[in-house]
């Protein structure tokens, strides 16, 4: 491998246009002067002609470069402008209008790099020049490139059933695009079901929520995996290779109608540590709520008098279809779809707030969690929506609500979880409705921004609600004063009073953070994607493209990218979607030929970078003896470039000879500006 | 040396298309000022560094190299910044046995909102190579003495008249 590249191609014809950008270069940099040393001092170098203009980006800038390209017969382009983030797709476009192969142009950015961030006048004029010099150098080294064309399957997988995949899922199969919704729990509805009341309407979450259900159970553009797990990932944007793990339900989905018989029959009665947040009881065999979509059961085999004894089949012997649909005999089965786009729609799991001790959960009986609260006043809930303590029968006179516990604390999770606060709210406001009792909202700031919130919050208010503004110390059932006893107290600095506090309550419930799933970082790793810092899958651009990923084909929405409330989730869904149905219909996408290929003559089969590529783009061939890279899955990072000790990989748009001719030409002048000398070659031997 | 004619290395700074460029372009935007001692080229990744992009630079005139990449966990390539940085620990051990001070070449994280950070650590390595002294590699090699690179242990201190100053405390 050569350290630098043989000769300058000064063959080329290469054109040279200096931006002022109005001021905002011209006012630092000596636009005029740079373009004319470009002329003359790069002459060698295959510069045939410099400009300076105005405004490169306008169209008269633009016609320019078009012009010259036609009648000077330039074969490369190099401006000197802003950023290529924010217009070498314009200047890369003009070259095309004119003939010349767009990846044939080479942006140099003289703005963000120079003029806005240097003051001196001269040493900014001297740094364009080197800066242009090393466009120019690098760009006699640039191939006529075409992108990659990638058909598109019209197939979408949608990787979780709560309400971000189903908004997601019914959008596209409205649009007649088949889609395949993977759920990993028996139902679809995700925590929206588990809710009783939605913030800041009221409106009961089954009653909005069960239509979309059923209709994505019915829809004729959806296949519903339901219990089933994605187990792998294949392929790339366009012709994605999913495989699929349906677990065994039991129950055979063909024959099965649902009637239930079974599970009023099933003898064994279990905790319900999913949807009832361990507060209600379910069967063996059960389905996760009556509405469930799909509606046959499941038996859950650890549970099961048959699975552990080998004794019963109550199930299978009052089941009144025939054949019989419980099948004790079902095993797991793997299934392959092939799909073009993904929406990973995975939700959030509640923070376990046996985490913060001080405030009891776990230890005083009527500590409750969010989510445990919601399923208390569900009227379809253990309680039949009575709000009651933990013998079932007595109501709270006094009820506390802790906001932000395992949010906004530098301990567990330093981010906001977005839905507490209303959600608090929304709990003071149905435990002053269902049993009258004294609320107190215990929060370090309240945030209601969005429709109609503040609105809710003036409205509770206005009912009597207590609000203390504190972050909680402890909840404790330790009595220190006379009317203490038998309470829980809630000891908390109110910061607006400046003074310690300790209020008796009778039952206490902590607005858990909404926390990314356990699991979220394995799964980001099989879908080849990225989670942050704090575990929430990363978006390609936090403003400007929240639900695509860095990675083609993959799309984000709802919880799994970060918490957010019911309306923002329904809305993530159906912005993937859209996402989604403009890459079906278009047919295919164009993708940056940005890629790295092995030079087969040069490969002596070492293998050193066949386990550098995560993308899984490096296969070595046993037959031949050599490495090849798929040019679909590889994304053009160029890791393996540099690592192939033969110099046998190469990589369009970053090749070796374009980085190093880019080297020279950045240092081809000094810090003032004066020319350094030819570039010294003789220590190539040295270094290859 | 006076203000007027203290030494001004010359850095080469090597970016990722997605985190530390983008820092730099918002340096840009937001008008933070740093020395025009650093010229940047842009890569795909940090991974796709080629150890000899650092000494062609340093072999061509440059007198420190800055690394940058996306912060680790935030690969737009999911990891390839981690083995960027496997590389830029060999490489020090490198630059080392030949007798150049390992701080003239450094890695940075940036992620593409820290603009500041950017500026910052472009300011302090222009500062930290600026006390270094010139590494006047090419200039040994033009003197006509054997490439420094193949003096084995030896560093370019010893090669020419025009001798960079290399601290004791650099030496391996």
């Amino acid at each position: 491998m050569s350290t630098a590249p043989s000769s300058p191609k000064s063959q080329e014809r290469i054109g040279v246009y200096v931006c002022h950008c109005g001021s905002n270069i011209a006012g630092v940099v000596d636009v005029k002067d740079v373009a004319q040393w470009a002329g003359r001092e790069l002459a060698e170098d295959g510069v045939v002609i410099a400009r300076d203009y105005q405004f490169m980006c306008s169209n008269l800038g633009q016609e320019l470069i078009e012009a010259d390209i036609k009648e000077q017969g330039l074969t490369r382009v190099v401006v000197a402008a802003c950023s290529p983030h924010l217009h070498e797709a314009t200047f890369r476009t003009a070259c095309q209008r004119a003939g010349l192969n767009p990846y044939l142009c080479e942006m140099v950015s003289i703005r963000e790099q120079v003029s806005w961030v240097h003051t001196d006048r001269d040493l900014a004029t001297a740094k364009a020049k080197a800066l242009i010099a090393g466009g120019v150098e690098r760009v006699a080294w640039h191939e006529p490139l075409e992108p990659l064309i990638v058909p598109i399957n019209p197939t979408t997988l949608v990787v979780g059933g709560g309400i971000a995949g189903i908004q997601a899922a019914l959008e596209i199969a409205d649009s007649g695009y088949p889609v395949i919704l993977v759920e990993r729990e028996p139902s679809i509805g995700g925590h929206m079901a588990q809710f009783d009341k939605t913030f800041p309407t009221l409106d009961c979450a089954a009653c909005i929520l069960t239509p979309k259900m059923v209709a994505v159970g019915s829809h004729p553009n959806i296949t519903l995996l339901t219990y089933s797990e994605v187990e792998r990932v294949d392929g790339y944007v366009g012709s994605f290779l999913v495989t699929i793990r349906k677990k065994a339900r039991y129950v055979n989905a063909e024959t099965c109608t649902g009637c239930g018989l079974c599970i009023e029959k099933c003898p064994v009665r279990v905790v319900d540590e999913v949807f009832e947040a361990g507060l209600g009881y379910r069967k063996a065999v059960y389905r996760s709520f009556p509405q469930a979509v799909p509606k046959y059961p499941v038996i859950d085999t650890e549970h099961c008098t048959y699975f552990q004894r080998g004794k019963c089949k109550a199930c299978q012997i009052f089941c009144p279809t025939q054949p019989k649909s419980i099948n004790f005999e079902q095993k797991d089965e793997i299934i392959q779809v092939e799909v073009g786009n993904i929406i990973l729609a995975t939700g959030y799991e509640l923070f376990d707030c046996r985490r913060i001790p001080q405030y009891g959960y776990g230890r005083l009986a009527n500590v409750y969690t969010s989510l445990e609260f919601e399923r208390l006043c569900n009227a379809a809930g253990p309680t039949g929506g009575e709000v009651v303590l933990r013998d079932g029968v007595t109501k709270p006179k006094t009820v506390g609500i802790i906001h932000c516990v395992g949010s906004r604390d530098s301990k567990y999770n330093s981010y906001c979880s977005v839905i507490c606060c209303m959600q608090s709210l929304k709990f003071a406001h149905l435990v002053k409705e269902r049993t009258g009792a004294e609320v107190y909202n215990f929060y370090i700031d309240m945030r209601t921004p969005f429709k109609d919130y503040d609105e809710f919050y003036q409205k509770v208010l206005a009912e009597g609600v207590h609000f203390v503004r504190g972050r909680v110390a402890e909840v404790t059932d330790a009595a220190r004063h006379p009317g203490e006893e038998g309470k829980i107290i809630v000891q908390v600095e109110d910061t607006l009073i400046g003074r310690q506090r300790r209020i008796p309550v009778d039952m206490v419930i902590l607005s858990a953070a909404l926390e990314p799933r356990r699991d979220a970082q394995e799964v980001a790793h099989k879908f080849g994607i990225a989670c942050s810092a704090n575990g929430w899958f990363i978006e390609k651009h936090p403003k400007l493209d929240p639900v695509a990923t860095m990675t083609e084909g993959i799309f984000i929405a709802g919880c799994a990218q970060g918490p957010k409330d019911i309306p923002a989730t329904v809305a993530q869904g159906a912005a993937a979607a859209a996402r989604v149905i403009g890459r079906i219909h278009q047919g295919h996408l164009a993708l940056e030929p940005v890629r790295a290929s092995v030079i087969a003559e040069r490969c002596s089969g070492c293998r050193i970078c066949n386990n550098l590529c995560p993308f899984n783009a490096i296969s070595f061939r046993e037959d031949l003896g050599v490495t090849e890279i798929n040019p679909a899955l590889c994304q053009g990072c160029g890791t393996c470039v540099a690592a192939c000790p033969a110099g046998a990989i190469t990589g369009t748009q970053f090749s070796n000879e374009q980085v190093f001719a880019q080297i020279e030409g950045l240092l081809m002048l000094d810090f003032s500006g004066a020319p350094r000398g030819a570039a010294v070659r003789m220590l190539e031997p040295a270094l290859s | 040396m006076s203000e007027s004619e203290r030494f001004e290395p010359l850095i080469i700074g090597f970016t990722c298309n997605w985190c530390s460029y983008r820092a730099a372009d918002l340096a840009g935007t937001s008008r933070m000022k740093y020395p025009p001692n650093v010229r940047l080229i842009r890569l795909m990744c940090s991974g796709r560094l080629d150890p000899t992009f650092v000494l062609k630079a340093l072999a061509n005139g440059a007198d420190g190299v800055l690394i940058t990449g996306c912060h680790p966990g935030e690969c737009h390539y999911l990891e390839q910044n981690y083995k960027a940085m496997r590389r830029y620990y060999l490489l020090r051990a490198m630059l080392t046995q030949m007798g150049i001070e390992p701080e003239r070449v450094r890695l940075v994280w940036a992620s593409a909102a820290e603009g500041a950070r950017f500026a910052e650590e472009v300011t302090r390595m222009v500062e930290d190579v600026r006390r270094l002294g010139p590494l006047n590699w090419p200039a040994i090699a033009a003197d006509g003495a054997e490439p420094a690179a193949s003096r084995n242990g030896h560093g370019p201190a010893a090669a020419a008249e025009t001798a960079p100053v290399v601290p004791e405390e650099a030496k391996p």
